[in-house]
């Protein structure tokens, strides 16, 4: 709606952390009613902006103006105050409460001195009829869905009388068709008259949803342009600055010898919860088998069991015809599983080493590291220096402390060290999480030559678009069990049918 | 969450990384060097005067003469010839508290570098000395280097056990180190107390009615290579600290061994995820650091004590200010020489023997090391407080500079 004052305006926003500048005079404008993607790689100021205006940042520079007026944000509090709100991507819910407790948690309504719930309820039923969010405010918060979690924190936001609702990667823990259920509700919003801000990585989405899109690289703003003029491509390299390949280039395979043969497998989780179910699987050397699923259906826990990290219940884990179920990280290692963890800060990486000692967490037992027990610092810096020149790992010498580099740059330096151990199957657990268009990239291709090359590879990964673009084979897992095997041609809706439990009896597997 | 305005996170930070104690102290290193023990030690010392001043003495005169205790004035060139032999004799005493701390410090050291708290330090050099009293005590007529030898050893075994015992309930159980290690101190107490107590095992042969061990032979003794053996001279368990920490540096830093060690200490995850064995680490250097204590034990009682007596049990100390010299050394090699060093320093400048009546009671001067050791050991664990006041001023002075990427869970 030209002519209005926008909602919102940041106008030159600085911000450093030290020596870094996370923000570097970013102006950024959010009309009335308008879905305005915040688009940009991982590191490209997108959150520290957003925290900016939530108040859990100050500037060092520029200001923000809220409705034509400029105010200043010192707090969440004063930013709630204010009419902005935010959905995180971790929720802020206490989970044993109802979801009408939690709306108001903070701001309780009351009688006298007594809570007065009842209004509290029927003011949210009233918010989330008008939004189309499906809720029932007494149900309680533990029993939700991670969709109707997220409804919830948008209903708080509305609830506390946000005009301005920021949006954290609200997609990055949602099936395919919450996602679109989320965008049903944010153009609902916007026709209200809720400003939105939407943060993202991921192209498609933001083509899908918004009305504008702003574009951060490296702390500054690129462009904003109008999303009806704008295509996956012109998106990607005004984020990236580069041209990037979106879709992997495969060329056929022939598989070999199977490597990789999980039988019958049952797997418990922390709690001792069956998690993994009497799963088989099998994986050839030349071929990559992607496991697609919605989180927590096991996979952890099935990456875990191959790896050896955790106890099987029962069931045979196989190695090049080697049996190492239940034999211990370093026998799993020894038979050639190669792993790239999902979680890289808790497994992949120790942060405080610096590249070399990283670099050799699979090496340093060889001989050749090392002599009489001493290790030799000028080998290992060697081996890395090479490391890091094949891997093009970028922001870092053999001796920068792997903290200090960047999320695509630490899964390089966790790929590099796997495989140059060669091991005969790459379990790869979500390998590009968390990493920006260039790094998902370079993991791609990589995974692909890696295949080319005759290794075996099981791709685990929430991301559809990845399985189906990389795997020669796709499973399915729901609740611990192989729920299907499909052609990774088939549709989105085909896998999301299987992903969400439908389907069942005509398991192959 | 992090704590907005305690310490910034990065932008787009994914997660963050399982902070260890290790962890911990690396952040710190990074952060404040070796500038943050100084003002921590100064800091204290300010603590100290003002302790002296409000007890009605002279904080200046007293640190002057806490400081010729010491001994330490004896390299410089002012003090005349009495006075230089007195100096040498206090210095001799310095260095002879210095050598026992340096090696407990490394045992609460080398502990920290894998992700553990040793409080068991005490106890570790209590079983020293009692298996190297006990070795000392017989075997009359062995060749003097052989016996000595054969102590030592023995001390530090009687230490490596256990200190591993507790290394071995963490790998097995997952019980608590610090609770197991405490535990094991009392039980090294009692012990002492059975062995040489009135009609115990191991008590004098000579004279039933001291609860004391018999002393070492001559044999088993350590030869002194400064100042007077009549007259508690400087013992060569000096030269065999100070090779400690030369082995402990170049275990941690320059061995496989160390590489895990300092794996475990940083991510024990990550470690396990990479075939390093968690357990067999936690008991091996459990064990070392056992070692590191027992050695203490032994060279304390071949070098001056001589007999293990039921009423030095109760008092002695070397094994927790261990702690407190790990802490304030930041579990370097280097910062412990010279935290042991202070230690020791202090412990013999407010001894009563060296400090002057008249210009503040040793009895109080030795209440000021304790709060000198209280106060490092709390400033230390409040490392978070000192990184960030110092990241706050600095933040000051010149805004966009300083370390970042500290890591701070609420």
């Amino acid at each position: 709606m030209p002519g209005d004052a926008p909602a919102l305006e940041l106008r030159g926003i600085t911000k450093r952390f030290g020596p870094l500048v996370a923000n570097d005079a970013v102006d950024f404008e959010l009309r009335r009613g308008e879905i305005h993607a915040l688009l940009g790689e991982n590191g490209a100021g997108k959150s520290t902006l957003m925290n900016v205006l939530y108040g859990l940042h100050q500037p060092d520079e520029g200001e923000i103006r809220l409705g034509g007026e400029v105010v200043r944000i010192d707090s969440a509090r004063r930013a709630i105050g204010l009419g902005i709100g935010m959905v995180h991507q971790h929720f802020m819910l206490v989970p044993v409460m109802t979801v009408a407790e939690n709306l108001v948690l903070g701001t309780e309504p009351h009688r006298g001195p007594l809570l007065d719930f009842k209004t509290a309820a029927a003011r949210a039923r009233e918010l989330a009829e008008r939004f189309g969010l499906a809720i029932n405010p007494e149900a309680k918060v533990e029993d939700l869905g991670v969709g109707a979690q997220q409804r919830v924190e948008i209903l708080r936001a509305l609830f506390r009388g946000a005009k301005v609702l920021v949006l954290d990667e609200p997609t990055a823990v949602l099936t395919a068709q919450e996602s679109q259920d989320l965008f049903r509700v944010l153009r609902t919003l916007a026709a209200e008259g809720t400003s939105v801000v939407f943060i993202s990585h991921k192209l498609q989405e933001v083509l899908d949803v918004s009305d504008r899109v702003t574009v951060l690289r490296r702390g500054k703003k690129v462009d904003t342009v109008a999303t009806a003029d704008s295509t996956e491509r012109s998106l990607a390299r005004l984020m990236v600055g580069r041209d990037v390949l979106l879709r992997v280039e495969k060329p056929e395979h022939a598989p070999g010898e199977t490597v990789l043969e999980v039988r019958d497998l049952h797997v418990a989780d922390d709690r001792g919860l069956p998690a993994v179910r009497g799963l088989s699987l099998d994986v050839r050397a030349g071929e990559i088998v992607g496991l697609a699923g919605v989180d927590a259906n096991g996979q952890s826990e099935l990456v875990e069991a191959i790896t050896c990290l955790r106890q099987c219940e029962s069931g045979t884990v196989r190695v090049d015809g080697r049996d190492v179920t239940g034999h211990g990280a370093l026998a799993a290692i020894e038979a050639g599983v190669g792993h790239i963890a999902e979680d890289r800060h808790r497994r992949g990486l120790v942060l405080q080493f610096d590249l070399a000692e990283n670099l050799s967490l699979l090496e340093y037992r060889h001989p050749a590291m090392s002599r009489w027990g001493l290790l030799s610092p000028r080998l290992m810096a060697a081996r890395a220096r090479k490391l890091l020149r094949d891997y093009d790992v970028r922001g870092g010498e053999s001796d920068t402390p792997a903290s200090s580099l960047s999320g695509g740059n630490q899964q390089k330096v966790v790929i590099a060290r796997e495989l140059s151990a060669n091991p005969k199957v790459l379990v790869a657990a979500q390998p590009t999480r968390g990493l920006d268009v260039g790094a998902i990239e370079f993991v791609h291709r990589r995974l692909v030559e890696e295949r080319d090359a005759g290794r075996a590879i099981l791709l685990v990964s929430l991301e559809l678009d990845e399985i189906r673009s990389l795997s020669d084979r796709a499973l399915v897992i729901y609740e611990g069990e192989i729920a299907a095997e499909l052609s990774p041609s088939a549709s989105e809706e085909e896998f999301g049918v299987f992903m969400t439990g439908g389907g069942r009896g005509q398991v192959a597997a | 969450m992090t704590v907005p305005g305690l310490a910034a996170p990065p932008p787009d930070d994914e997660g963050a990384a399982p902070i260890t104690v290790a962890g911990r102290l690396s952040t710190y290193l990074k952060a404040g060097g070796i500038v943050t023990p100084l003002i921590t030690v100064t800091f204290a010392f300010i603590v100290g005067g003002l302790v002296v001043l409000v007890t009605g003495g002279n904080p200046f005169e007293t640190y002057r003469a806490i400081f010729d205790g010491t001994g330490l004035n004896w390299p410089f060139p002012w003090i005349s010839s009495e006075d230089r032999e007195i100096a040498a004799i206090n210095l001799q005493q310095t260095l002879i508290v210095t050598t026992p701390l340096i090696l407990t410090g490394l045992a609460v050291a080398f502990a920290f570098r894998c992700g553990l708290f040793n409080i068991g330090g005490q106890g570790q050099y209590l079983v020293g000395s009692y298996l190297a009293v006990w070795v000392g005590s017989s075997f009359d007529g062995m060749p003097a280097a052989l016996h000595v030898l054969l102590c030592i050893v023995a001390g530090c075994v009687a230490g490596a056990v256990w200190g591993g015992i507790a290394g071995l309930l963490k790998a097995t159980t997952g019980a608590n180190e610090v609770i197991s290690t405490i535990m094991l101190n009392w039980i090294a107490v009692w012990t002492g107390f059975f062995l040489f107590g009135l009609g115990g095992p191991l008590q004098s042969d000579t004279d039933r009615s001291v609860p004391v061990s018999n002393d070492v032979f001559d044999g088993a003794k350590l030869p002194v290579i400064w100042g007077d053996a009549q007259l508690q001279g400087l013992h060569v368990g000096l030269f065999i600290a100070l090779a400690a920490l030369l082995v402990f540096w170049v275990l941690l830093n320059r061995t496989r061994t160390g590489y895990e060690v300092r794996a475990v200490g940083f991510n024990p995850e990550a470690a396990r995820a990479s075939g390093i064995s968690v357990g067999r680490n936690y008991v091996l250097v459990m064990s070392v650091c056992g070692l590191f204590a027992g050695l203490a034990g032994s060279l304390d009682l071949l070098g001056w004590q001589f007999r293990v007596a039921t009423n030095d049990i109760q008092i002695s100390e070397i094994g927790f200010l261990g702690i407190a010299v790990a802490l304030l050394g930041r579990n370097t090699a280097v910062g412990t020489l010279f935290a042991a060093l202070l230690f020791g320093a202090l412990v013999t400048g407010t001894s009563v023997r060296n400090l002057d009546p008249t210009v503040f009671e040793p009895a109080l001067a030795s209440n000021l090391t304790l709060i000198i050791q209280g106060l490092v050991v709390l400033l230390v664990s409040a490392d978070i407080i000192v990184v960030y006041l110092w990241r706050l001023r600095s933040r000051r002075r010149r805004p966009p500079a300083g370390a970042e990427r500290v890591e701070v869970t609420a």
